[in-house]
């Protein structure tokens, strides 16, 4: 099965420095058997990418409250959040609006 | 771009048309087009509705490089150049205070924030002013001190002063029709736009001196919690904000505080027991200082509404590292309230307007204790709101030769003339001056060495006039004494 998909994520508002400051990302997810949703990008995110305090970032499988996701260029909460199924060359954005850290 | 992109399968639920990006409030889904002027509108409106800000005042707005006050700033820009009658009247500045010192950035890297900041402050033609931290060691006692004019209520003649104005503008641009009136906007471009910070130093040298950075970072080590580390912070930046205003001459500050901050402070606030001037922390209007009143008008604005417009519109930021503690467990009272609510939010979206709400029944009229009815009431020495503790009797005052003055106790006059200078004062000193909260964080600092010199300075006036007060006391005449003695 062809579950690969090529997106990009960026990181705004102080996330970035969860992300050693690094704002944009490109990648190609890997093959796998289950379609490509947010709900998994999260969990690859945090194994991959995530150099320290995931709790900064991650809560239970979803995003901490207060980080903010777009999937290109719109609110999750109108495309399914964590149940939306990546299509290829997808943009997502986390926005941090958290005070400290 | 702002034309309707197709973003979700969700139709905007204003327009019926755009496709809707995003979502605000329960339910309520709006197109790119309609979030703009949605967003636009709130904040003309906000400024309408509390009609505090005259035509042609001078007005300082507090930027932090952070998304809301970024917003503001541009919120402002596009106020200001509508060609309309519902065009805002006042005159911009812009401060800025680098914080870098005290959260963790090197040399290097609050030169950068400063470079990048600076150049998004010139790229508004406002005029603009960079402070830094360190500038606090440099501030006058009497920024402590209320100013000559209090302005707690909207003045009568408001809607007079913009028709004034009005008529003003208009036998201006008559006049000058010759030589092309200027609009406001390109008068402002032509003001000088970099000035001498607060401090005095020259614009070329960016960073204060290294031995006043350690002075900061000592000051800001001592402090025993994160807690009280975020609290002397907002004090020491909102003195500095001050200070640039009333040397500038402006009467209004803008700050950026967002629906979501405000929720968040008012919970903090009342946890670190400033339940008396909840109203004053978080209200539209805050006018402690009398010659200067702060108002927030971003206040009605989630911090998601403001992150998407950023987003959408391209409204620059700089984002610099906050206050962090030296160990990794430990927090501070700020970002426990800020993750419970955040964390109640997303279950139950009402949660922070909720709270903010509850915050807007609070009043502003301060409560008098233990002061004569009708006299001013005594106001705390560092936030200036009125002293909601007992202010009985005074312990050893401040700057007391040595402790046998002190202990010969409250009111008895020193054997000798003034005494000198000593620096090390002892904490309980000070209390007497402070409310009951200041109290909590002063107690959390280090020894009172140190504190800027502007701290001590008041401190030691304010003693000294309670002490000379109640010397005196028993030759006051009471206005109530039925005893007259000529009388047989």
């Amino acid at each position: 099965s062809k579950n690969s998909v090529v997106c990009s994520f960026h990181f705004r508002g102080g996330a970035e420095l969860l992300f050693d400051g690094v704002k944009k990302h490109q990648v190609t997810l890997p093959c796998q058997p289950e379609p490509w949703d947010i709900r998994n990008l999260l969990q690859w995110i945090k194994q991959n990418l995530l150099k320290e305090r995931p709790e900064l970032f991650m809560q239970g499988d979803s995003v901490r409250p207060g980080i903010l996701v777009l999937i290109n260029d719109a609110d999750w909460e109108l495309m399914g959040e964590l149940d939306y199924k990546l299509q290829d060359q997808d943009n997502v954005l986390f926005i941090s609006t958290l005070h400290g850290g | 771009s702002d034309t309707s992109v197709p973003s979700s399968p969700r139709a905007c639920a204003k327009c019926k048309q755009g496709s809707a990006a995003l979502v605000i409030r329960v339910g309520d889904a709006f197109c790119r087009a309609c979030f703009r002027e949605y967003f636009v509108h709130k904040f003309r409106a906000v400024l309408g509705k509390n009609r505090v800000i005259f035509p042609g005042e001078k007005v300082l707005l507090a930027l932090s490089g952070g998304p809301a006050s970024s917003a503001m700033l541009r919120q402002v820009q596009e106020g200001l150049s509508r060609e309309t009658a519902k065009r805002l009247r006042f005159v911009p500045g812009l401060v800025y205070v680098d914080e870098g010192a005290v959260c963790g950035q090197s040399a290097a890297q609050r030169e950068e924030s400063l470079a990048r900041v600076e150049a998004m402050l010139q790229a508004t033609g406002f005029p603009y002013y960079l402070a830094h931290l360190e500038q606090a060691f440099d501030l006058p006692g009497s920024i402590l001190r209320r100013g000559p004019r209090g302005g707690d209520e909207p003045c009568p003649g408001y809607k007079e002063a913009v028709e004034d104005f009005i008529q003003q503008q208009r036998q201006e641009a008559a006049v000058a029709d010759g030589d092309g009136a200027a609009s406001l906007p390109q008068r402002l471009a032509q003001l000088r736009t970099q000035d001498v910070p607060a401090g005095g130093e020259p614009p070329g040298a960016r960073l204060p001196a290294a031995a006043r950075t350690q002075e900061l970072l000592r000051l800001f080590d001592a402090a025993e919690t994160l807690t009280a580390k975020e609290e002397l912070l907002q004090m020491l930046r909102t003195h500095l904000i001050l200070h640039t205003a009333r040397t500038r001459g402006y009467t209004k500050v803008m700050m950026g505080d967002s629906c979501t901050r405000v929720a968040v402070k008012l919970l903090t606030n009342l946890a670190l027991g400033r339940g008396a001037f909840l109203a004053m922390d978080t209200g539209f209007l805050d006018s402690r200082h009398g010659d200067v009143a702060v108002v927030r008008p971003m206040r009605e604005y989630m911090a998601k509404e403001i992150a998407f417009y950023n987003h959408f519109f391209g409204v620059p930021t700089v984002i610099t590292p906050a206050l962090r503690a030296k160990r990794r467990d430990k927090t501070s009272i700020h970002r426990l309230m800020e993750d419970f609510l955040l964390g109640l939010q997303a279950e139950f979206p009402s949660t922070i307007s909720t709270v903010y709400r509850t915050g807007e029944k609070l009043s502003t009229a301060p409560a008098e204790v233990g002061s004569e009815p009708g006299a001013e009431p005594q106001r705390c020495l560092l936030c200036l709101c009125a002293l909601d503790t007992l202010a009985g009797e005074w312990g050893p005052r401040v700057g007391a030769a040595d402790s046998a003055d002190a202990a010969r106790g409250p009111g008895v006059p020193a054997a000798r003339s003034l005494p000198p200078l000593r620096r090390a004062e002892s904490r309980a000193a000070f209390l007497p001056l402070l409310c009951y909260s200041c109290r909590l964080t002063f107690k959390e600092l280090g020894h009172p060495d140190t504190l800027p010199p502007y701290v001590h300075s008041e401190a030691r006036r304010r003693s000294r006039r309670a002490e000379m007060k109640q010397q005196i006391q028993e030759f006051l005449l009471e206005d109530d004494d039925d005893e007259d003695p000529s009388e047989s």
